[in-house]
């Protein structure tokens, strides 16, 4: 099979317009006999579901939790990128543009990130007409700051809530639609299969997860926001029910994975603190603005950081990057940081630790300066750590935090499955290799509120779409298959927990496919991975009943399908014979102990295609052509 | 300094909402001061797996305040007895060796216990489905900048607007009522100018929702503020009830 981007020829300038334009447009009149499925309720999902309704479309919305207002968006915390150029410091759609494709080491899509930019600023203005409480300077206009590396202030934000505030902006759209009839909401729903027919997707199967009935649902085209897959480290920065479930069953019905090796680890989080863990917390890197990190020079300097005086301190970060200094990139950012540790000089209890200090920050601008810039972030911090970051410095460490990999999507945003559209961090499209900070929410909503209305459209109206309902055999082979696999689950009565083999898988991965990989551990992973599945079907426990609400079943049924996607991402890491952004392998650095890419060999998407099961995977790269910017080496020197 | 526990747990154990429901005891041990509350439920989840039993259920997600999801009446308190905290927020380290937890759902003829420690707040969505919301489809917005905020209003937005819709004001309140959710949703929109236009229609009909689903009025208790884990301040309430006045009087003088 040939992978098609479909992105459009022509300048860049005028791809997405022209593209537009072609597209074939669905009367008004007619959308309201079109039964669309939107899996997903945050940024991507949410805003989708709500503007297809608005747009005439019968909708039926999915979410796992108890209310679409929970979706993980929500913990976002820093801000939203956007080309509006307000501060007047050189920013531009191009600049947004560039910024992204190198931020991501030049693994995305030229066409999808320009785009990508170009809708960043009629987000900011949706957001807003929605009520968002936009932080806002003295004269009433809206507020800028810089983050995450980024050289002009672009990031628009909502104190350290702006996930939050954006979710709920498109949560109150969505409940908008509901409340008129055009979208039909089913919380507490999880997806165990999507139905293909005529090699179109055609619904999806769920499992109600109050009553444990298994429902089918059809439709003309699903789209699936279901988010990322960082959960199957166990231990990241992701809300407990984030799972791979979806996008991995899509993936067995013939939508290619891309890029699954691509994850990201941010770092500023809370370091680890005891086995019982069972989620790491994330503080926003806007700390990096004021902040400064550092180590003590000494391995083992086991004194009170206050006590250790500058000329014993390290500062790494501004030592080895003069012009970022502590902003640079969140890979480089996060590696150094392991660097360190590795080098005995981590600090805490677990050595695992490097200092965040606020010290001259306070002493520049006064408490009461940072305390209004980070005030909530401080407050977090002492209330997990009982610590308090005014007077001594915070602890940081590394943890895996958003996924780049994802199904892969053209250009439309479609899978290679016709019909099954995939949004927000569930694709694979737009960040390369590495996320900048404050673009997973741009790009969320760009997907949901300004891309696949045009792009859903053009396939309604350029697709034949057969009768297709709830009674045909595809879904009843689907609820059969599902329920075995839920019966074999409960049936097992192992001598382990389900956490107990997610906290092994977890270990396994971020020991030998985390931050810096080489080729022996991830051969030693690649080997594990099956063992532990292996053992999981054997020796599982899960309590409870099908018919009920029970939560050991979930989790179970998620790291079913955890314990077989490790074995990809790993397979994947393996495969990519260079380094690039976050994926880091050892033994392809510079000589200053960067990542090396391999432009003319590397310059590719890998998208995987599934071939049964037992079978090998089938490697397909989607090349990636630059013709609108020089490949370079990242520097931030 | 992290140090262990042991505790005795008296959690409310309800099969589904058909079910009469009853307290159960638990011993949960070497609990580490440094776990949060949820991870020592988990601690203990994992000890009844083992055992064959059906683990405690509860409802959480991000485990980091902010998605609503998580909440339990600890101690007689709604999210346990660390001001401004979130159940998933408290840290063991707030209670006492030999300490004896009383562990119960939030308890509201709106919210159905669904089980255990889980119930059902989808009156909260129907309530903002009644106007929560500001009228605007996408690609209808103006130029961002076009509609200038002053920063004082655009933080008392903000202030409402951070409400995370857990429910804990209405398990603390006892009338049940749920004016401080509905009146943090009607100021966060009543405040900025997007939400002017309609103010009036919006109040009316999220009040009319919130009395038709069940919850009870507000007799000043203000013990929805006090166990608020994001401290939304009664004063909205005040303004919804201002803005009441208004769109009773259908005046539309500032």
């Amino acid at each position: 099979m040939q992978l098609e981007s479909r992105a459009p020829g022509g300048p860049l300038q005028e791809k997405w317009d022209k593209h537009r334009f072609d597209l074939k447009l669905v009367n008004p009149a007619n959308k309201r006999k079109f039964d669309i499925i939107v899996v997903g309720t945050g940024l991507a999902g949410g805003s989708a579901a709500a503007t297809l309704a608005e747009s005439g479309y019968n909708v039926k919305n999915f979410c796992i939790q108890d209310s679409p207002r929970r979706a993980h968006s929500i913990a976002a915390q820093g801000g939203i990128n956007a080309a509006k150029n307000y501060p007047g410091d050189g920013d531009s759609i191009r600049r947004l543009f560039y910024d992204t494709i190198k931020g991501g080491d030049f693994r995305a899509r030229e066409s999808n990130v320009y785009r990508l930019a170009q809708i960043s600023n009629e987000i900011i203005d949706q957001c807003t007409a929605q009520g968002v409480p936009f932080a806002r300077e003295y004269g009433g206009m809206l507020a800028n700051r810089s983050f995450g590396g980024a050289q002009v202030s672009r990031t628009f934000y909502a104190r350290g809530q702006t996930g939050q505030q954006l979710l709920l902006g498109a949560y109150s759209a969505l409940m908008r639609q509901v409340g008129a009839g055009n979208i039909e909401m089913f919380p507490r729903r999880e997806v165990l299969d999507i139905i293909v027919v005529d090699g179109q997707a055609r619904g999806i199967v769920v499992r109600n997860l109050i009553t444990g009935e298994i429902e089918s649902h059809a439709a003309h085209a699903v789209i699936m926001a279901t988010g990322g897959y960082a959960n199957t480290y166990y231990l990241s920065t992701n809300a407990m029910n984030s799972n791979v479930n979806a996008i991995w069953r899509a993936y067995k019905k013939g939508a290619f994975f891309a890029n699954p090796c691509y994850v990201q680890i941010h770092p500023t989080c809370i370091p680890v603190h005891g086995t019982y863990q069972s989620k790491l917390t994330l503080m926003s890197e806007s700390l990096r603005n004021d902040g400064r990190v550092w180590v003590p020079r000494k391995s083992g300097d086991k004194r009170n950081p206050n006590d250790i005086p500058e000329s014993e301190r390290d500062y790494y970060l501004e030592r080895k990057y003069p012009s970022f200094g502590n902003l640079v990139p969140r890979d480089v950012a996060s590696r150094n940081a392991k660097a360190q540790c590795d080098e005995g000089k981590g600090v805490g209890s677990t050595g695992l630790a490097v200092y965040l200090d606020f010290r001259d920050a306070i002493k520049r601008d006064g408490a009461e300066a940072i305390r209004k810039k980070y005030g909530n972030l401080f407050q977090m911090y002492e209330r997990i750590t009982a610590q308090d970051p005014y007077r001594t410095p915070m602890m940081i460490y590394p943890a895996i935090h958003y996924v780049m990999g994802g199904l892969w999507v053209d250009y439309n945003l479609m899978s290679t499955v016709p019909g099954l559209f995939v949004l927000g961090e569930a694709n694979f499209s737009d960040h390369g290799a590495n996320r900048l900070g404050a673009s997973a929410l741009m790009q969320g909503l760009a997907d949901g509120y300004f891309v696949i209305p045009y792009t859903l459209g053009g396939y309604i109206a350029g697709s034949s779409l057969s009768d297709v309902n709830e009674s045909h055999q595809a879904f009843k082979d689907s609820v059969k298959k599902q329920t075995e696999q839920i019966n074999k689950l409960l049936s097992i009565n192992g001598k382990r927990t389900v956490d107990d083999f997610h906290k092994q898988l977890g270990h396994v991965l971020w020991d030998n496919c985390g931050m810096a990989r080489n080729d022996a551990d991830m051969e030693k992973a690649k080997k594990m991975i099956p063992e532990i599945r292996d053992e999981f079907w054997q020796n599982v426990t899960v309590p409870g009943s099908a018919g009920d609400l029970n939560q050991s079943l979930e989790r179970a049924n998620r790291v079913a399908d955890f314990l077989e996607f490790a074995e990809l991402l790993v397979e994947d890491a393996i495969s990519r014979r260079e380094s690039c952004g976050c994926h880091f392998n050892v033994d392809f650095q510079t000589e200053e102990h960067e990542a090396k890419r391999d432009d003319e060999n590397c310059s590719y998407v890998s998208a995987w295609e599934y071939n049964g099961e037992g079978k090998e995977p089938t490697l397909h790269k989607e090349p990636l052509e630059f013709e609108n910017i020089e490949l370079t080496q990242r520097s931030y020197k | 300094m992290s140090m262990n526990l042991n505790l005795t747990l008296k959690v409310w154990r309800q099969k589904n909402s058909n079910d009469k429901g009853h307290m159960e005891t638990y011993e949960a041990r070497d609990i580490s001061t440094e776990m949060s509350f949820l991870e020592m439920l988990d601690v203990v989840n994992e000890k009844l797996a083992l055992e064959g039993k059906e683990p405690i259920a509860f409802d959480n997600d991000c485990r980091e305040g902010i998605c609503g999801t998580c909440g339990a009446v600890v101690n007689g308190i709604a999210h346990g007895p660390q001001k401004a905290t979130t159940l998933c927020q408290l840290h063991m380290r707030h209670f006492k060796d030999g300490d004896v937890i009383y562990i119960e759902p939030w308890r509201s003829k709106a919210f159905k216990v669904v089980k255990d420690l889980i119930v059902d707040r989808s009156a909260f969505d129907k309530i903002i489905q009644a106007g929560g919301y500001v009228s605007v489809n996408t690609g209808q917005a103006p130029e961002a900048n076009n509609i200038p905020i002053s920063p004082e209003k655009a933080e008392l937005a903000m202030d409402a607007a951070a409400c995370i819709g857990c429910g804990a004001c209405v398990a603390a309140c006892p009338n049940a009522s749920a004016m401080l959710f509905v009146s943090a949703k009607i100021s966060h929109l009543a405040l900025l100018p997007q939400g002017k236009v309609e103010a009036s229609e919006r109040t009316l009909s999220m009040l009319r929702k919130m009395d038709e689903l069940g919850f009870g009025n507000c007799s000043n208790e203000r013990e929805c503020e006090a166990v608020c884990p994001k401290e939304i301040s009664i004063a909205n309430i005040a303004r919804f009830n201002r803005e009441f006045i208004k769109a009773n009087l259908g005046s539309t003088v500032e």
